[in-house]
């Protein structure tokens, strides 16, 4: 156990400075609120196994060479290769290609019938493809059956076996797999102890509340060693306060084994935005979008992505002949790809929080149709050439009533240029989190 | 509550009382009452004595009792065993087979037990399989008979189990067979333990399948109770109809406190 706290001492450390460096400031406060973005985008240049590497060089190593079952296996990423399942006609997953680095923690995000369920059941041997190969590692697992995959998995509900007391439950895969009494014991300790569940040990499932639960759950998963963990919606189930401490715990875990690759579904931008490093974007039955959670945010591909991750004005423009897009008749000073040709329409995507209200550059004159409250925000909705872009505004101290004539403005550099078309299902701005629900 | 006033809740316990006392409790008392009589002839039992019960608890009557008790625990341990293993196969059909599966299965509940045990007669009275004047064809028959409660029961069971568990134990490295025994069935116990109560109590009390097969060396306490009232002795007749109320009601309640026990545990 002493691998897993002095590790979680160190990581902590050794992110703390990863974030101070990143941001430049000396609040580690600060600097842990904004800091997974923020980290990320360091880890975005060099990658997130390259970046956690340097972690463990920084004060983990020497502990680590401690503890042989992690360090003498290779680590195992995922594959899946043109996967596709169907149920009756019904195509719920098509052809998806996906890579999970060994040691990535990839999130599935994706509105409900999206197939990022049933990504994470192929890859658990759950449902049997219709077509395409699933691999672990090197090997090609299409047609094992779920027991022979050495994948860890946490389900949404828990699933903890009501029958067995907390530690029956977290030994029951080495049980299954005969392992050693003794070594059983240890790993089943040593399990509880990561999860911080080792007081409960003696307990029944049906005397812990549901954040207790879902440790034991990690817990259970975790003392197999798997060189996957799946997580299926891991935190829905819990209530907004014990949601945040298990993202933080789930956190944690993913500092503290650098050798296993999880794969989490989620339908909550946050969980996805706060723990992944690379998120995959999911809708109808298909990949959308595959990137870091800074990239997706900053550089969305699409306009689902866009309006999934984080709230977006999706504008239809057209090209200008001059650079620059035109938007109601306002010629916008924005970034243009070489590929659009001068006339051609287009998707501006534009985050609420980067639009500013006032005169500026890139400004677009409108009414005020609603003002709403938002603690320490205003969400403004100006009604521009017949579209109704979003400006969220720092809490304004005079509010002016609807109907006023309002300039908004924006930065060159917080306009994203989508494909044309790409709005056309969302009808300018929209909220992803809506759609999930 | 369904009722809210008190009148209607005085109304509503009125009529359950004269509905339920002539329908199920009179009968009963009725037998009760006999078995501890000489003579019935005016609107009370006279002749109060306690030798019918004497007589229903030792020589034939008592080798009767054991031998229904024998065939009970021998027919419904062997139907559980069939029902589930049926239950557990028909969960993992679909379609067609599996409502094959479930007529199957109904046959023996839609089927009068005379024609079961007039077919086990006409099936095994010659050979290769010559069970005619066995105790096995009894314990056969009873067993034919009550599979199908059995089946019904844990299918309902095995079709509630929440999928997951089986699934979290197969991520966990654990075989389809360690998954049965370790996590499905343990969860399924409060089923299979109802099950065995049903199985237990029907086979205690059948008698028409038991009067075609029956060898003169295993006759059940039901067969006993209807040659006694057959024969007029219904003063015995009803102190062993007693006797073999009480024994199946409390083997009933004993399965029943290991089906609390495992649904608490």
């Amino acid at each position: 156990m002493r691998r897993a706290g002095g590790g979680a001492r160190t990581g902590r450390r050794a992110r703390a400075a990863r974030d101070t460096a990143v941001t430049g400031t000396t609040d580690t406060g600060t600097a842990t609120d904004s800091g997974p973005a923020a980290a990320r985008a360091a880890e975005a240049d060099a990658g997130p196994a390259a970046a956690r590497t340097a972690e463990a060089d920084t004060g983990t190593g020497a502990a680590r060479t401690t503890d042989p079952p992690r360090t003498h296996r290779p680590a195992t990423g995922i594959r899946l290769e043109g996967v596709t399942v169907a149920y009756g006609g019904n195509t719920v997953l098509d052809s998806l290609d996906l890579t999970v680095g060994p040691g990535e923690f990839m999130a599935l995000l994706g509105p409900s019938g999206s197939g990022k369920t049933t990504a994470l059941r192929a890859v658990a041997g759950f449902v049997r493809p219709a077509s395409g190969r699933v691999f672990l590692g090197d090997r090609d697992v299409t047609d094992l059956p779920p027991h022979r995959r050495g994948v860890g998995m946490v389900v949404q509900q828990y699933a903890l076996f009501p029958h067995m007391r907390v530690d029956a439950n977290v030994a029951f895969g080495l049980r299954a797999r005969r392992t050693p009494r003794a070594e059983t014991a240890a790993r089943v300790a040593e399990a509880l102890e990561t999860t911080g569940m080792a007081a409960y040990a003696r307990r029944y499932p049906r005397e812990l509340s549901g954040g207790q639960q879902q440790r034991v759950a990690i817990a259970r998963a975790l003392a197999v060693r798997p060189d996957v963990l799946l997580l299926d919606e891991p935190l829905s189930a819990l209530d907004a306060r014990l949601r945040s401490g298990m993202l933080a715990e789930l956190a944690r875990l993913h500092r503290e084994l650098p050798g296993v690759s999880m794969l989490y579904v989620t339908h909550d931008q946050v969980e996805a935005l706060t723990l992944a490093d690379r998120v995959a974007v999911m809708d109808r039955a298909r990949l959308q979008d595959c990137g870091t959670p800074h990239d997706l945010y900053r550089r969305p591909r699409t306009a689902f992505t866009a309006s999934f991750v984080g709230d977006a004005n999706l504008l239809p423009v057209t090209v200008a002949a001059g650079g620059g897009v035109e938007f109601a008749g306002t010629v916008l000073d924005v970034p243009v790809p070489a590929s659009a040709a001068p006339g051609a329409s287009a998707t501006l995507c534009v985050r609420p929080h980067l639009v500013g209200l006032g005169d500026g550059p890139n400004v677009l004159r409108g009414t005020l149709a609603e003002l709403r409250w938002r603690g320490a925000t205003h969400r403004l909705y100006v009604e521009v050439g017949g579209h109704r872009v979003e400006a969220d505004v720092r809490e304004l101290r005079e509010t002016p009533p609807p109907g006023t004539e309002v300039s908004l403005h924006f930065a060159a550099r917080d306009a994203v240029l989508l494909p044309a078309g790409a709005g056309e299902d969302e009808g300018g701005a929209a909220d992803g989190r809506r759609r999930a629900g | 509550m369904l009722v809210h006033s008190r009148r209607a809740r005085v109304c509503v316990w009125a009529a359950f009382l004269v509905v339920f006392l002539p329908v199920f409790a009179l009968p009963f008392l009725v037998i009760v009452a006999a078995s501890f009589a000489t003579g019935w002839s005016g609107a009370l039992p006279s002749g109060p004595t306690l030798g019918h019960y004497r007589d229903a608890v030792r020589g034939d009557a008592l080798d009767a009792l054991v031998t229904s008790l024998l065939t009970a625990a021998a027919a419904s341990a062997l139907a559980l065993a069939l029902g589930t293993w049926a239950a557990l196969s028909a969960h993992a059909l679909r379609g067609r087979a599996r409502r094959a599966m479930d007529l199957l299965f109904m046959l023996p509940v839609a089927v009068p037990s005379v024609v079961v045990g007039l077919s086990l007669l006409v099936a095994f009275s010659r050979p290769p399989v010559l069970l005619n004047g066995t105790r096995a064809i009894v314990v056969l028959a009873h067993t034919v008979l009550v599979t199908a409660f059995a089946y019904r029961s844990v299918t309902a069971a095995v079709t509630r189990l929440d999928p997951a568990y089986e699934q979290a134990a197969a991520s966990l490295g654990a075989s389809p067979p360690y998954v049965l025994w370790r996590v499905r069935l343990p969860l399924l116990l409060p089923s299979l333990s109802a099950a065995a109560g049903l199985c237990f109590a029907l086979s205690m009390g059948e008698l028409s399948a038991t009067m075609m097969l029956y060898p003169p060396d295993w006759l059940p306490l039901p067969v006993k109770v209807f040659a006694a009232t057959d024969r007029g002795a219904l003063f015995s007749g009803a102190a062993l109809a007693v006797v073999l109320m009480v024994t199946t009601l409390l083997a009933l309640s004993a399965v029943a406190r290991i089906r609390t026990k495992a649904t608490y545990r």
